[in-house]
């Protein structure tokens, strides 16, 4: 089996939200329930049919039994890979590939969170490393506030390039009504906010939301006689170095630049027939990490690659354009929203935000602290 | 506790003993001369012959952040050793420090026990 045997093999034809921002009174695998229904409606198929599923959550141990049991599902193939927020990159690939070898017939990929009503924190599974604890490490972001202090000093990335992420993200933001912060943000507001782990301040951070995933996918040729546009699986890869970011091998280079040509070399595509790019940004410095590490600008040209609104609605780069993680959602594990605004922005369905002649979305998923990198590519009939 | 009672510890239990006994640690594989930490049971490429060797003390930072909450603030640093390992640690006397500054360990007692943290030698960076 070649790697790109797998291009165009599977594609979602189902995709929902459900949530998203605040739902008080409704558990984590409600929200998630919700999302999975309206997927299959969305889909044109019946709970009953799915036979293979796929997720990962904040808060199930044990994620596939949970949501088996709860959907009254009989899956014959099942995985609960958790890489953090980047699980559900690598669950498409997985997805892919199971469906590919007949393993199962209608996967589901899904995910579920009410952190923000449950405790507005951000809530993880995540075990303390034993060799970090004595110096009381607030992760995730004294993580990624020593990754930014890197790169700063190597590169000379400055905080009005982290807050010209923050404005790009809000201006997307400000276009989807079903982002949970907008309004006007001004630089000064975003340069004054309260500093929490230097160099990052609030502003700086992703949202504390709630909010709820899912999508369907069948083998391609079965995908054609369902209702719906296609989006097909072009490609994906993984790549990943560590847990800790102590063991990060360099803190200004993320394994996205192994997973990133992975995923574009089964895709056949170059950073040039991008459309949408959908990185995961948990803080602003992600956004200016995977564009380097993904190959959008040079190593170190991040921070004035997103200068003068490049990345911003009109720019010359379509970033993150349902607001991200800073400005849209993220309720804990992000990764499947990466992919349901690639599906809405191929789909031709994203409103006031949609990017022209939309047929090849890239999203890139990142979990833990910049640890686990999972980069997967969508596209329409056109693309393949 | 003594030395051969610690030669009977895993990677963990043993970098912790030493620490309570007032050594600051680490592995080195006697086939390779590779330095490992945090503790483990191989280096990474593959050599097991791990023996513990004292830290010279001295590094570079790498990178620093100042956490900020309301009962206060305190630095987390990555410290480079100079043997070429990178650990978690932290300044205690400074609020924050450059990046690329020198810096001698000393052994700092806690109420969760004894750690590794760091000092500004004052030396320009290399």
């Amino acid at each position: 089996m070649s790697m790109d045997s797998m291009r165009g093999k599977s594609a979602i034809v189902g995709m929902a939200t459900a949530g998203v921002g605040e739902a008080p009174g409704f558990s984590a695998m409600e929200l998630l329930g919700q999302a999975a229904v309206k997927a299959v409606q969305d889909a044109g198929v019946k709970l009953q049919d799915i036979d293979g599923v796929f997720a990962a959550t904040s808060s199930h141990a044990f994620p596939t039994m949970s949501v088996v049991e709860y959907l009254g599902l009989k899956p014959s193939f099942f995985d609960g890979t958790n890489v953090g927020g980047s699980s559900f990159e690598m669950h498409l690939l997985q997805a892919t590939l199971a469906l590919e070898a007949g393993l199962c017939d209608v996967a589901l990929v899904c995910y579920g969170s009410n952190q923000r009503t449950a405790g507005g924190r951000l809530v993880s599974m995540s075990e303390p490393q034993w060799h970090e604890t004595p110096y009381k490490p607030r992760h995730p972001i004294t993580a990624y506030a020593l990754a930014t202090s890197r790169h700063m000093a190597k590169f000379g990335t400055q905080r009005e390039d982290l807050a010209d992420v923050a404005l790009a993200a809000r201006g997307w933001a400000n276009l989807n009504p079903e982002a949970f912060a907008r309004g006007p943000l001004t630089k000064d507001e975003v340069m004054s906010a309260r500093m929490i782990s230097d160099p990052l301040s609030k502003s700086d951070c992703c949202l504390v939301t709630d909010g709820a995933a899912a999508c369907i996918l069948v083998r391609a040729d079965r995908a054609k006689d369902l209702p719906g546009k296609p989006v097909y699986f072009m490609g994906a890869g993984g790549a990943n170095y560590h847990r800790s970011i102590v063991a990060m091998p360099d803190l200004t280079t993320t394994a996205a630049a192994e997973s990133g040509p992975r995923a574009m070399e089964m895709a056949g595509i170059s950073q040039k027939d991008v459309d949408v790019a959908m990185v995961y940004d948990a803080f602003t410095i992600n956004t200016i990490l995977f564009l380097e590490d993904l190959g959008f600008c040079p190593k170190g040209e991040g921070g004035r690659f997103v200068q003068d609104g490049r990345i911003a609605p009109g720019g010359e780069l379509a970033v993150n354009t349902n607001g991200g993680g800073l400005s849209c959602v993220h309720p804990g594990m992000y990764g499947l929203f990466l992919i349901a605004e690639a599906v809405a922005q191929i789909r031709g369905e994203a409103g006031e935000r949609q990017i022209a002649d939309c047929n090849i979305a890239l999203c890139h998923g990142n979990g833990g602290t910049l640890s686990s990198q999972c980069t997967a590519i969508l596209g329409s009939e056109e693309a393949l | 506790m003594t030395t051969t009672d610690i030669s009977a510890l895993g990677p963990q239990a043993a970098y912790e003993a030493h620490l309570a006994a007032g050594r600051f640690m680490i592995q080195r594989a006697a086939s390779t001369g590779e330095y490992v930490f945090w503790p483990k049971v191989t280096s990474p490429t593959g050599a097991t012959d791990l023996e513990w060797v004292e830290a010279k003390g001295t590094g570079t930072i790498y990178a620093i952040t100042v956490n900020r909450a309301r009962a206060g603030s305190w630095n987390v640093a990555l410290v480079e050793l100079d043997e070429g390992v990178r650990m978690m640690s932290t300044l205690p006397e400074v609020e924050t420090a450059e990046i690329g500054a020198r810096v001698r360990a000393r052994i700092e007692a806690t109420e969760e026990g004894p750690r590794v943290v760091f000092d500004l030698t004052g030396e320009d960076a290399a």
